[in-house]
């Protein structure tokens, strides 16, 4: 029995890449929640945004590394992001510009904004394949590691190393910033009270003087910024390839769902709900189990419920039972 | 007799289709209570509304002080100078009542703490339940923190869409009274109400309409004191 080395295993390969999941999903699930909250349709484009925004800050990224720009220990991505995030909050506003605004200006029912954010999302798709390829696209440099497996074995003298990569505590670090300033943003300031007002009552915000123009384009910079940052940070801490950020929508969506649409305190705890299920469902037990178990108990299978080929299937079995039993999610949002 | 402050004169028009108001008039003097009574159905709310701008009128005339108002939006009017509150939804419920003032007075880019401190002086409990959420307050602080919203923008006119609609008869009178507060800083009030009888006692012109077109119109006192008003519409 070995409860030191089976907690750093547990650590290596459940809390750490949970924690970096759910920091990407939270930040998925936020913008999803704000579009719900504020435009009032699930917007099925966010997914395609966060590649949208990715691949801009990758060819920013690699042009300035062609002119021999870097950040030092820090990926170049990250400086790139500012511009990415321009580049997405600009071709997001024109879509609303050429697209939404005129169903908006028509009053359409939230089901066909639904559906034409499909549409949306298909374009979205097909521009980020034709500019940068379906490929996968690896586009993280700087240090790797915060902490390798190797040192950390030497260091502690156990059997089982813990290796934190920087793209893993880049995420973290960068979402609760992100998510501290969103709080602040729309707690605290003029405009951000007047989004929550929007979104609480529209009627009595035009009545109250608010300009419905000026909250929807706060909204839509507000969510291409976050599907960027979310998008970037899951491309660095993994890779980057179109077909996995459109599949992200689904592990995306049901953080916000579970969360409770409409919440962003709720899309947060969403995400992590979602991100450790999925890692939680999918890793192989039979180290940790073997630590903690006397040796003649130790399994002989890999103890691991499903292969990682499935693991959208835990986000819908997470979703359907959260629409079946608790429709307006764990922070009461909006019912769907 | 001098132009009132606020007229909506010989109004007509509906929502589209029919029409709902027929050359209906409804008018309030400055720093006066003016009140709309009638049966269900007469276009009691259809009449406030169009004097606030929300529906668009096929005839007649909107005037304030002076100033034909009828093209404008109805946040134009707000800036002008007009506070509605309208019968449902109106406040924001997950918001704290002070963030719900903060939003009545968006259109202010000068210092509101003065009007705010007003209408905390006003109404002191919601000054008690300033950081709570608006959603979780009974149904006559509700209607407070709806009247303390509109109350922000410093409008000359206030208009509420029935008020007391489902508070209790104790709530309803302290709601009175405090409308009565409001019309004596000067502020002109312009009402709808169900309860008839206890809005009339309180106005200082009271409309009865009836489908959409004026059918009696005096003081408070004298349709109290009309047979005909009591017999058909206060229920003796």
């Amino acid at each position: 029995m070995d409860t030191l080395n089976a907690l750093v295993v547990f650590l290596n390969f459940v809390v750490v890449p949970g924690l970096a999941y759910g920091a990407q999903l939270a930040l998925g699930a936020l913008g999803v929640t704000l579009i719900y909250g504020i435009l009032r349709f699930s917007n099925f484009a966010h997914g395609d945004t966060m590649a949208f925004g990715t691949m801009t800050t990758i060819l920013v990224t690699w042009w300035f590394q062609s002119m021999g720009i870097t950040f030092g220990v820090l990926p170049t991505a990250l400086l790139a992001l500012p511009f990415g995030i321009i580049g997405t909050a600009l071709f997001v506003l024109g879509t609303d510009r050429v697209v939404y605004r005129f169903y908006r200006q028509k009053k359409a029912a939230p089901v066909i904004l639904v559906m034409v954010s499909m549409g949306v999302m298909f374009v979205m798709n097909g521009v980020v394949r034709l500019i940068i390829g379906v490929e996968d696209q690896q586009f993280a440099d700087g240090g790797r590691f915060v902490i390798s497996a190797g040192d950390f074995k030497t260091a502690t003298g156990l059997a089982e190393g813990l290796a934190i990569k920087s793209s893993q505590a880049i995420t973290v670090g960068a979402a609760i910033i992100v998510v501290a300033w969103l709080f602040w943003f729309l707690q605290k300031t003029r405009t951000g009270k007047s989004m929550r007002a929007f979104s609480d009552n529209e009627d009595l915000a035009l009545l109250s003087g608010i300009n419905p123009d000026r909250v929807v384009a706060v909204t839509w910079i507000i969510a291409a910024a976050l599907a960027t940052i979310a998008g970037t940070l899951y491309g660095l801490d993994k890779s980057f390839k179109p077909f996995t950020y459109f599949q992200l929508l689904l592990p995306i969506f049901a953080a916000a769902i579970v969360g409770g649409l409409g919440s962003p305190l709720g899309a947060i705890a969403g995400g992590f709900v979602i991100a450790f299920s999925e890692v939680i469902v999918t890793y192989a037990w039979k180290k940790v189990v073997t630590y903690v178990v006397p040796e003649s108990l130790a399994p002989d299978s890999l103890l691991q419920l499903l292969t990682t080929d499935y693991k959208f299937a835990v986000s819908f079995v997470i979703l359907i039972i959260v629409l079946l039993v608790m429709p307006t999610g764990l922070f009461k949002g909006k019912s769907v | 007799m001098a132009e009132p402050y606020l007229i909506g004169d010989a109004m007509t028009g509906g929502y589209g289709g029919a029409d709902i108001l027929h050359g209906c008039t409804i008018a309030v003097e400055k720093g006066q209570i003016a009140v709309i009574v009638g049966p269900n159905g007469a276009g009691k709310s259809t009449a406030m509304k169009a004097v606030f701008g929300m529906l668009k009128l096929r005839q007649g005339q909107v005037r304030l002080d002076g100033e034909d108002i009828t093209a404008l939006s109805p946040q134009a009017r707000v800036a002008k100078g007009m506070g509605f509150v309208p019968q449902t939804h109106n406040i924001f419920t997950s918001m704290t009542v002070e963030e719900n003032l903060e939003m009545g007075a968006f259109i202010r880019r000068d210092d509101m703490a003065d009007t705010m401190a007003q209408v905390y002086d006003l109404f002191p409990i919601l000054k008690q339940k300033r950081l709570q959420p608006a959603g979780e307050l009974s149904g006559g602080q509700r209607q407070q923190v709806a009247v303390g919203r509109a109350l922000m923008t410093k409008p000359k006119v206030l208009m509420l869409d029935e008020p007391t609609a489902g508070v209790s008869p104790i709530v309803m009178d302290e709601l009175f009274d405090r409308i009565i507060e409001v019309a004596r800083t000067g502020i002109s009030i312009l009402m709808v109400e169900q309860n008839a009888r206890q809005a009339l006692e309180i106005a200082d012109k009271g409309y009865v309409l009836v489908q959409g077109a004026n059918r009696f119109t005096d003081t408070g006192k004298a349709l109290m004191a009309d047979p005909e008003v009591r017999r058909s519409f206060l229920g003796g």
